[in-house]
């Protein structure tokens, strides 16, 4: 790719951007959100068209009008959410994404494509059964199914976009395995990651982008997380928000065998207890869709707990009311920020109020006083630093991390006990990572309790002050972050077993 | 946003006359005529409100439940049991001699009560069983529908006229007493503008309609749920409550459309069996809401603006008159208004197809 300039309204996400990788090449996109990575591998994949710029495979210089003449290219790419259907099999989704033969042929040939899935799984170590379904597939298995659909339509060009969000640690080094097999076979690896120790472990070479241009391409051996790290942001890093000790003060949320159910059948969350104290910070670490956003409904009374109790400040606030949950104290940053935590197309302001339109100052006996929730949004995006362009503006078109800060802002304005944030920084940038993990240590600082449930280890490990793990909506094992030790947490998480052993 | 329903109705006005010039008509005098008998020939505009009126109400009705995405189709039915309910009231209490303000309060107050209880129906299964208020509140249209036949043609009811030779040979649903007439004020220009006092009522509510959604906490939670009904639960909104409370609303409205239609136009719940159910206020003000992008004050303006379009149509239908010109402009204006919300949405791009052999195939280096 060669001088690509992408723009949209307002901005320059791409602004002369370009890389080369060869063939049996391990190539790492790196940069924070934002930087142009996503922007840049959707003009590789056809979805985009490019302002300016050339885009040449194997030699010959070629243009994408739509995804599939990137397919017909070579280029494949497994997206962060993946895209499969659930109720289908596995051989059947790849048949899916197959546009050239079986994908169109009116007769479903489906032992041949099983017997050709199980092939490419045996030669590349992504084990799966071609005849299970999606749904019974564990989130490692269905990332190994995008990449068999790639490999099944010939993919020269394989993109990743940030492969390991949803990994276990043990997961992730499986991964890598494969793509490096991948490349060894002559294909070529494009690894999007803001992860730095990642993409050294698995890239040959790294091009960082950052604010939609090139800054620099380094051979991955040479750089180490710090100076990758440097690049990405532009600048010096701290070293890292570590406060000082904190007093743990009493009890603000004590849970006591807690029950409830998931949105499928079953319990989700099986007896968990669980104590977090005033300023203290306990991470519930553990692989997604093992409980964690269930127990977090159950806390924020947004799902009731079927059995044991939730104490928050010495009360029980009533199961499954999440106006009690809020009125007790509980603040709640969820997984889901835009749906959840925001209603999309509403302005920033209203989201603001959200949770204060009921009472004064915000409303007046059934009146909204608009005036007062307009220049309370003002202060706010001042005071969080949001990027925005004023407080009427729908807040889905706010970035990620901006969208995090909004949310941030009006739960801790609500001056909670207690904070329940269900993997905050997800899909942030290293920026943005910074100034949330600066703000629930400000928060825990000011004596509130903090919950975080999170998948990324380096986070808790920063973080958290005890660390539990949950798996299958049990927890699994509980330790002070002074005695962690990564490689047990990864095992628990991954249901105490090795999955490098099948 | 006031492009998007100009443009369609521009398109419209355009692909209607296309339409005109393939049938032998001259367009351009077609709509001068259909523009002089909607809103400038002596009278046209007192009939105009009179269409335009019931428009208005099952317009706000549909916008009022649509807003937060309950799709409420039952206005057609929600009218009807309002003008059964404010019907019975109007015989009631005009004929109990009491002072006629008193009677017409009275028939308010029923239309408002007998739409919403209707309404409530689908409100309460999509509330507690969650089912599609689509297919329900649909469904009970044509239950109002049959019961209003009932009433007036199968049985001896309360509705029904029985003295008289002509109530012998026809069954008819008896007159209100005068004191359950509405009045209506007369502006003096152009020959005399009747304005009904339904259209009034229809004012002041498409006012109270707006500042409930845009000023109050109620409508700051009916805009969340409608936006995302995760982020209303999230944030400890009582979903249910709101449901039951704005499909009452709506069919509230509706209702009060039906009373308008006993005390200001008809003066009987319905002197042919089939008279108000050969309307479709209902599903006109399906139309008329989504045009006025479920706004309540441009509701107004768009029934007014149907409401001529309809009042025109009916006026010059005859031998010199394309007839089936007002269903056909009407269709393409809302074909064009859903057509336009995609274009909005989506971008069309033409794109050759390359021929096939022309490229040469990739060479691997």
């Amino acid at each position: 790719m060669r001088g690509i300039t992408k723009r949209f309204p307002g901005v320059v996400a791409n602004d002369d951007v370009g890389f080369e990788a060869a063939a049996g090449e391990v190539h790492a996109l790196l940069g924070e959100n934002g930087a142009g990575k996503s922007t840049l591998s959707n003009i590789l994949t056809g979805l985009y068209r490019p302002d300016e710029g050339e885009i040449h495979v194997y030699g010959e210089r070629v243009e994408f009008h739509a995804p599939r003449d990137a397919l017909d290219a070579g280029i494949s790419m497994v997206h962060q959410h993946f895209r499969l259907v659930d109720r289908f099999t596995v051989a059947e989704n790849v048949a899916l994404g197959d546009h050239r033969r079986e994908g169109r042929a009116f007769r479903l040939r489906s032992r041949a494509i099983e017997r050709r899935v199980a092939e490419l799984g045996e030669r590349y170590g992504l084990a799966v059964d071609p005849r299970a379904h999606i749904w019974q597939l564990s989130v490692g298995e269905q990332q190994r199914v995008e990449i068999l659909k790639a490999l099944y339509l010939d993919a020269r060009i394989l993109i990743l976009d940030e492969p390991t969000a949803v990994l276990t640690p043990q997961e992730a080094e499986v991964l890598f395995g494969t793509l490096r097999e991948l490349a060894a076979d002559g294909r070529t690896i494009v690894f999007i990651s803001h992860k730095l120790h990642e993409v050294k472990a698995v890239s040959n070479r790294v091009t960082v982008l950052r604010a939609g241009r090139n800054v620099a391409t380094v051979d991955a051996a040479e750089a180490t997380p710090r100076s990758l790290a440097e690049l990405m942001v532009g600048r010096g890093l701290g070293e890292g928000v570590r406060a000082a000790p904190r007093e743990a003060g009493e009890v603000v949320l004590a849970l006591d065998d807690v029950w409830a159910d998931g949105d499928r059948r079953g319990a989700a969350v099986k007896g968990v207890s669980l104590q977090v104290r005033a300023g203290e910070i306990v991470a519930v670490a553990g692989v997604a869709g093992n409980g964690q956003r269930e127990l977090a409904e159950a806390i924020a009374g947004i799902r009731p707990a079927t059995k044991g109790s939730i104490r928050v400040a010495g009360k029980t606030p009533r199961a499954g009311d999440p106006r009690a949950a809020i009125a007790a104290g509980i603040a709640y940053v969820p997984e889901d920020r835009l749906g959840t935590g925001l209603a999309p197309s509403i302005s920033i302001a209203s989201n603001f109020a959200l949770k204060s339109y009921r009472e004064p100052p915000a409303s007046t006996g059934p009146l909204l006083r608009l005036r007062r929730m307009r220049d309370r949004a003002l202060e706010l995006i001042k005071r969080y630093h949001i990027a925005a362009p004023g407080p009427q503006v729908p807040v889905r078109l706010l970035s990620g991390g901006n969208l995090q800060k909004v949310v941030l802002a009006r739960e801790f304005s609500g001056r909670p006990k207690m904070l329940v944030a269900g993997s905050p920084t997800r899909g942030l940038d290293v920026g943005a990572i910074e100034s949330v993990h600066a703000y629930l240590h400000e928060a825990a600082a000011n004596g509130v309790g903090i919950l975080l449930l999170s998948e990324d280890l380096d986070e808790i490990l920063t973080l958290a002050d005890r660390i539990a793990v949950i798996y299958e909506g049990q927890i699994a094992g509980e330790t002070a972050r002074a005695d962690a030790n990564v490689e047990e947490i990864g095992l628990l998480m991954a249901g105490g077993q090795d999955p490098r052993r099948d | 946003m006031v492009a998007v329903p100009a443009a369609s109705l521009v398109f419209a006005f355009f692909a209607s006359g296309l339409v005109l010039l393939a049938t032998g008509h001259d367009a351009l005098s077609s709509y001068r005529r259909l523009f002089d008998a909607a809103f400038l020939n002596r009278g046209a505009l007192g009939d105009t409100l009179v269409s335009a009126t019931p428009l208005a109400f099952t317009g706000l009705a549909a916008a009022a439940a649509f807003r937060m995405r309950l799709f409420n189709i039952g206005g057609e039915g929600q009218l009807y049991i309002g003008a059964i309910t404010a019907a019975a009231a109007g015989l009631y209490f005009g004929g109990s001699g009491g002072p006629s303000a008193f009677a017409i309060a009275a028939m308010v107050v029923a239309g408002c009560a007998g739409g919403a209880a209707w309404a409530l129906i689908p409100g309460i299964l999509r509330a507690f069983f969650r089912t599609n208020v689509i297919i329900t509140s649909l469904m009970l249209n044509y239950v109002a529908g049959y019961l209003l036949t009932y009433l007036i043609f199968n049985s001896q009811s309360y509705w029904r006229q029985t003295i008289g030779f002509n109530a012998s040979v026809f069954p008819t649903s008896k007159q209100l007493p005068n004191s359950a007439i509405w009045p209506a004020a007369t502006v003096h220009v152009h020959g005399g503008v009747a304005l009904p006092l339904g259209a009034g009522f229809a004012v002041l509510a498409a006012g109270l309609l707006w500042v409930l959604y845009s000023r109050t906490r109620f409508g700051f939670e009916a805009n969340v749920l409608g936006d995302s009904a995760r982020a209303a639960r999230y944030a400890g909104m009582r979903t249910r409550r709101k449901i039951l409370a704005v499909m009452a609303i709506s069919g509230a409205i509706a209702g009060l459309g039906g009373a308008s239609q006993d005390g200001d136009f008809r003066h009987t719940l319905d002197a042919d069996p089939n008279g108000l159910q050969r309307q479709f206020y209902g599903y006109s003000g399906i139309v008329v809401a989504a045009l006025a992008r479920y706004n309540p004050l441009a509701v107004l303006l768009v029934a007014f603006l149907i409401g001529g379009l309809q009042n025109a149509g009916n006026t010059l239908q005859g031998a010199d008159f394309p007839s089936g010109l007002v269903g056909v402009i009407q269709g393409i204006i809302l074909f064009s208004a859903l057509g336009g919300e995609l274009l909005v949405r989506y971008r069309i791009r033409v794109r050759r197809r390359e021929r096939a052999g022309s490229a040469p195939a990739a060479e691997v280096t």
